[in-house]
């Protein structure tokens, strides 16, 4: 599996070069044609062996971010949010901006030089900048320029045999498993699709539906898991190390009863270990793919990853493993 | 009509869970069309067939309603819940739901942090009467939908009821269908999934069907109580014929057609800008090229509450105005 090339490359919303040049090598080894649309998705097709229905399972590329939006006098970077970014977790961050990868870090004021007041407060974003080690506004411009990409600089790391470090998961382990499900071949004919910009508004996958017209489509996610220490009697799902979540509602769609039967079906048959997310909260491709045309299927299987949409999560290998075996076992049932 | 609203009312439907009411509806109009057929989004489509040179209307009104899911269930056997569509906390208070397998439970709330402030709907709870996780969990599991529990009473004047939101909508297709014969135009019924959680069954269904023209009916909010919100519309004022909401702005040449159509046929009517909310008319409107869209809004008061308001007079103009434009409409 190819998780830290994938949690490692570079891919922010509306520019995600990198990682669909590296999901476009990796797709081209086991799809029988690979494709990129004009929004940047990419579109890998599996033949099927007779079958009449056509399956897609998608997982979007694109990572939250920053964008470079301005040069401030003394050659410092401000940024734009692309995404969902909460400021607390930006603070002395490193970041890696362009597609030459210019390190940088994004600067705070050391406790020497902050009241007792700052110090209480969360830095507003509006105020975080890039700092590339450059001391004139001509000398950053030499490297930079506006709208240059500015991604977290993480590297992957194992942390144990099945928990794992890195960027991106949200939705890197959705990408890892789709090209494994590549390397399978079904009845009905498969088509994998790496969306771009869903972090921004579900934009990439807003026009797959109708271009592929698929009759079932399995959306591979990372989610954010909710197991953190709290008292409350209240729902903890998504948990790490309890299985891929299976969504039955979120905030953008509905499960389709079908594949929701099945998907429960298939899961307690060959006893794999799946949790139902915590219906309510959160938003994926499957809600613009389920009404585009005349409507498909649609239902979400995530990898929990704690602390998302920051510069680093945390997940389980094994949930992983489960989500791409359930994903494999359902698409094998249909 | 009495026995008719009562029904369509308190069937218990939320979005994404509407088989029930689809059921019933089919039912009652299997005798006025043509073909009905039920699509992936859970769209219940009747078409009357047209005449050779007639035009093709898509008649849509949602037959959803708002409601809440389970989304735990916790030691002592009370259920925590996430909203289906804008249930709001300040209406939710100490009412009944009623889940679809039945069961009856009231809306409570942990101590509250303010008097003067309402608890958000994380900080309500279902109670069942169950005594322990494992009793609950005999009558309902995590996913269950309910809706309020409302008893819909009919006076001369007034209906008042839970989702009239819009199953008010869905009656007025379903008495149009029973008055129209042999139309030259072709016409669809769509009964809509899925609007409260943000338009999402009838983008699908107008897709499939690509007609010339589209009218949405759904409710409206009124500006005729004590100290509302500006608005011009009122309760007995008519049909409101939709002007423009928070999610579009209606078809010129559709809204003049209802006019014409109004003034005609003598049916009461006023004009309406809603300042926050929209209807299906939003999402049918640009999807599948683009449709030609208005929208016939019932005044109500009180909407997303379980005592939802409107005025017998103004349902029996909508649907004549209904029924009118679907003779009358040629492009």
């Amino acid at each position: 599996m190819n998780i830290e090339k994938f949690s490692n490359a570079m891919g922010v919303s509306g520019d995600e070069w990198e990682i669909r040049r590296l999901l476009t090598e990796e797709a081209e080894k086991y799809a029988d044609s690979v494709e990129i649309d004009a929004m940047g998705n990419i579109i890998a097709l599996k033949r099927g062996t007779g079958g009449k229905k056509k399956l897609m399972a998608v997982a979007h590329m694109d990572e939250v971010g920053f964008l470079v939006t301005g040069i401030d006098e003394s050659g410092f970077l401000k940024l734009g949010r692309v995404g969902g970014i909460d400021p607390r977790v930006c603070v002395d961050k490193r970041v890696i901006v362009g597609r030459d990868k210019i390190p940088g870090v994004i600067m705070v004021k050391p406790i020497h030089l902050t009241s007792r007041d700052e110090r209480g407060k969360p830095v507003p974003f509006s105020s975080l900048l890039v700092d590339i080690g450059t001391e004139k506004k001509e000398e950053t411009a030499k490297y930079v320029k506006l709208g240059d990409p500015v991604a977290f600089d993480t590297k992957f790391e194992k942390l144990s045999n099945s928990m794992i470090k890195g960027k991106a998961f949200d939705d890197r382990l959705g990408c890892v498993a789709i090209i494994e499900l590549l390397k399978k071949r079904y009845k009905h004919d498969f088509y994998a699709v790496f969306t771009v910009q869903e972090e921004v508004g579900l934009r990439g996958a807003s026009v797959i539906g109708e271009r592929i017209k698929a009759d079932y489509a399995i959306i591979l996610e990372g989610t954010g898991a909710q197991d953190f220490p709290n008292k409350k009697d209240i729902n903890k799902s998504p948990k790490i190390g309890a299985g891929p979540c299976v969504t039955i509602k979120d905030g953008r769609s509905f499960a389709s009863k079908e594949l929701l039967k099945l998907t429960v079906k298939v899961a307690e048959e060959n006893k794999i270990p799946f949790q139902f997310k915590k219906p309510g909260v959160g938003g994926t491709d499957a809600g613009v793919l389920q009404i585009s045309g005349t409507g498909i299927k649609t239902i979400v299987y995530a990898t929990p990853a704690r602390y998302i949409h920051s510069p680093v999560s945390i997940s389980s290998v094994n949930d992983l493993k489960n989500k791409i075996n359930l994903t494999d076992l359902v698409l094998k049932s249909l | 009509m009495r026995e008719l609203i009562k029904k369509l009312t308190e069937i218990s439907s939320p979005s994404g869970n509407e088989d029930d009411i689809r059921n019933f509806i089919k039912k009652e109009i299997k005798n006025y069309c043509d073909s009905i057929e039920t699509d992936v989004m859970g769209n219940l489509i009747a078409r009357i067939n047209g005449k050779k040179g007639g035009k093709t209307i898509l008649f849509d009104a949602h037959m959803d309603e708002i409601g809440v899911m389970v989304n735990h269930i916790d030691e002592n056997g009370f259920l925590r819940f996430t909203a289906i569509g804008g249930f709001f906390p300040f209406h939710a208070l100490v009412h009944r739901i009623r889940f679809q397998n039945g069961v009856i439970g009231v809306i409570g709330e942990e101590k509250r942090d303010s008097s003067a402030k309402v608890s958000p709907l994380d900080k309500l709870y279902i109670d069942i009467g169950a005594k322990s996780k494992k009793e609950a969990e005999k009558m309902i599991e995590v996913g269950d939908m309910g809706t309020y529990a409302a008893e819909t009473i009919v006076t001369d004047n007034r209906i008042i009821a839970k989702s009239l939101d819009d199953r008010i909508g869905c009656y007025i297709m379903i008495e149009a269908m029973k008055k129209i014969k042999k139309p030259k135009n072709t016409i669809y019924f769509v009964f809509a999934s899925q609007e409260e959680v943000g338009v999402r069954g009838a983008r699908p269904a107008a897709y499939r069907i690509s007609p010339d023209c589209a009218i949405a009916l759904d409710v409206t909010g009124t500006g005729d109580t004590p100290e509302s919100a500006k608005m011009e519309v009122k309760l007995d004022g008519g049909a409101a014929i939709k002007v423009k909401d928070s999610g579009m702005l209606t078809n010129r040449k559709v809204r003049e057609k209802l006019i014409d159509v109004a003034k005609k046929h003598k049916i009461k009517y006023q004009l309406e800008i809603l300042e926050h909310g929209t209807t299906d008319a939003f999402g049918i409107q640009i999807t599948a090229g683009g449709v030609p869209t208005g929208a016939i809004s019932i005044p109500s008061r009180y909407i997303h509450s379980p005592s939802e308001m409107v005025s017998v007079s103004d349902v029996k103009a909508c649907t004549d105005l209904v029924v009118a434009f679907a003779n009358d409409y040629d492009a």
